[in-house]
């Protein structure tokens, strides 16, 4: 992200080359009109539909709101109840960071160990590189959920290959320990995005580097851990946060496979669906601003935390 | 993430580091091919599965069907109320609109980041970043209630016109950093000829954009036709449904009884997106490794 920082201050000097004919003020009054008339659109978009939204989301989650009668304030109602008598928001609470916690680490350490195994060489890595990312670009869609729902039903694919080794399975998907799981493969499924950047971030590193470390007689896995890991930390911090936030927004998969309602038993229940719910099957809109503006929370909170944490162990150059 | 990426990315793997014994480089395809097999084994089978015979789905864990059969085609196409054809042309018409959207409005705003002075420039470019950042629950609520009161529910106008007012800041972000790469040269000459603002935009940055302009228009492609949410928010009329929507309406309505038109519509509704990959590979996986998608 540093570099967007610097392109903020690198693109100021269009104006310049002016016809000198028109003068400075005239040059500069043209290039604010036509600044804001480039900006135009983004501009409307920005306050009607992100500012404003935003700042009556914060206030919708003060009231109690049923899109019929207007909203009225409650005070801080809704986030008391959220914190003390909520056992649903516990429990999407608790699936969401197990699902954060198992899916994220997962997908990281297959894209890490494929993006290595492609970099060293490997003749045609467009093909497999492709084929790997395939899954990636295909998997956000309902008919890959849909597909998924099929897998791991109960006389579902992978049961029906289980039981050509004597195994039987459970129903994955309806068991309450189990419905999770089937989630999180569905994402680690889907490591192709990272592992892309991860070949990218390998083929920054300079092959002398290695070169000199063989001839110190370095063995392979102490280059991997001396050379490749630190100079790879950068990419895999990017990733590791990208890939977080996306977790903690899943919907669409938890939404198909168990029907909208996110069981067996809460199970499946991503702080996303819970916040669907109570929004567009209770009509809590005030309720359910609450909940996104606690998500907003979470998200900053845990992105501010990596940051403070990334220069403990994320190598930057210096 | 860096231009130096975008051009090694593509560049051919160094050949001086690691070279093994053939043995080796056997083992390292044996495994890679074994995953590659694993990773599209199931989506091998649902195309598969979609043109089997019904009785043949669920007994089979083979890739090739007995005999070939598009029954299930033409069941799942009619499979509800309203066709399959009404859900797919309602999401070709919004998916073509989000793309026409984001690339004007997009590319408009990223030539007034990249290019010109105007006062504030650098504080809209923060704000810019600060809304890719923010999570879009915080708006959900707010806007829906908007549209409603504009009573533009049950039409596409949610999903369409906010892509006119460029509110796919990541796409502006993407252009930006692609439009500080022209030379400022060309600007320069454009403007001593007397040209605008305007017609530099028209003449030189856009022509001179392609690239940048076509991965803008395949990500909003395939992001807006795979979206499941925003349509199962704004559209509740069957006969406005996308065909995400028409799925999950399937898979909720038919779920035992009718998998193989279940499957046939679901390959359908991947084949827009496998066509991209097939033909525009190397634009998206460029533009991931530039810029870190995530998807």
């Amino acid at each position: 992200m540093a570099a967007v920082q610097d392109s903020a201050i690198a693109v100021g000097r269009g104006a310049k080359a002016r016809p000198a004919a028109q003068g400075r003020f005239a040059a500069l009054w043209t290039n604010h009109g036509a600044g804001y008339m480039f900006l135009l659109p983004w501009l409307v978009g920005f306050f009607g539909l992100t500012l404003g939204p935003a700042v009556a989301s914060l206030y919708l989650s003060f009231t109690s709101f049923d899109l019929i009668r207007s909203p009225e304030w409650v005070g801080t109602a809704n986030y008391v109840r959220i914190a003390t008598a909520d056992p649903k928001f516990a429990a999407s609470l608790k699936v969401t960071f197990l699902y954060v916690a198992l899916s994220v680490p997962f997908k990281l350490a297959f894209a890490l160990f494929v993006a290595i195994l492609l970099d060293r060489g490997v003749k045609g890595l467009t093909a497999y590189r492709a084929i790997f990312y395939l899954p990636s670009l295909l998997g956000g869609s309902v008919a890959i959920a849909v597909l998924w729902r099929q897998l791991f039903a109960g006389d579902g694919l992978i049961n029906s290959l289980l039981a050509q080794f004597g195994i039987e399975g459970p129903s994955w998907i309806s068991h309450p320990d189990y419905s999770i799981w089937t989630l999180v493969v569905l994402s680690v499924w889907q490591f192709g995005s990272p592992m892309i950047i991860f070949l990218a971030g390998l083929r920054q590193i300079p092959t002398d580097m290695y070169e000199a470390a063989s001839l110190d007689g370095a063995s392979k896995f102490r280059q991997f851990y001396k050379i490749t890991l630190p100079l790879l930390t950068p990419v895999i911090f990017f990733n590791a946060v990208v890939q977080t936030i996306e977790a903690f927004k899943a919907f669409t998969p938890a939404f198909i496979i168990s029907g909208g309602t996110g069981g067996p038993i809460n199970s499946t229940l991503f702080y996303t669906l819970y916040l669907y719910q109570e929004a567009f099957g209770n009509f809590r809109m005030g309720y359910a601003s609450a909940l996104a503006w606690i998500l907003v929370l979470i998200i900053g909170l845990f992105t501010a935390f990596s940051f403070l944490t990334s220069r403990y162990w994320v190598h930057y150059d210096d | 993430m860096t231009d130096a990426t975008m051009s090694s990315i593509t560049a051919p793997p160094p050949s001086t580091v690691n070279r093994r014994s053939p043995l080796g480089s056997v083992l390292i395809h044996a495994a890679l091919i074994a995953a590659s097999f694993a990773m599209l084994y199931p989506l091998l089978w649902m195309v598969s599965a979609s043109v089997r015979p019904e009785d043949e789905i669920f007994s089979s864990t083979t890739l090739w069907p007995s005999s070939v059969d598009f029954a299930s085609y033409v069941r799942g196409w009619f499979g509800l109320d309203v066709s399959f054809g009404r859900f797919t042309w309602n999401s070709v018409v919004i998916a073509v609109l989000t793309v026409v959207g984001n690339v004007i409005a997009c590319s408009l705003a990223a030539y007034a980041f990249a290019r010109l002075r105007f006062a504030g420039r650098n504080f809209w470019f923060a704000m810019m970043l600060g809304t890719m950042m923010i999570p879009y629950h915080v708006t959900l609520i707010p806007q829906y209630v908007l549209f409603l009161d504009l009573g533009w529910v049950n039409t596409i106008l949610p999903l369409v016109v906010p892509k006119f007012l460029a509110s796919d800041a990541f796409f502006i972000f993407l252009m930006v950093q692609f439009f500080r790469g022209i030379p400022r040269e060309l600007d320069e000459a454009a403007m001593m000829d007397g040209c605008g603002p305007w017609r530099i935009y028209w003449k030189i940055m856009l022509p001179l954009s392609l690239p940048v302009l076509a991965t803008a228009a395949i990500f909003s492609f395939i992001w807006t036709w795979d979206d499941f949410f925003g349509p199962l928010i704004y559209l509740n009329d069957m006969n406005t449904y996308t065909i995400q929507l028409g799925l999950r309406t399937f898979v909720d309505s038919s779920s035992t009884s009718d998998w193989g038109g279940l499957f046939a519509m679901s390959t359908l509704s991947l084949v827009p997106v496998f066509f991209f990959f097939l033909f525009f590979q190397r634009l998206l996986i460029e533009g991931i490794a530039t810029t870190g998608m995530k998807r």
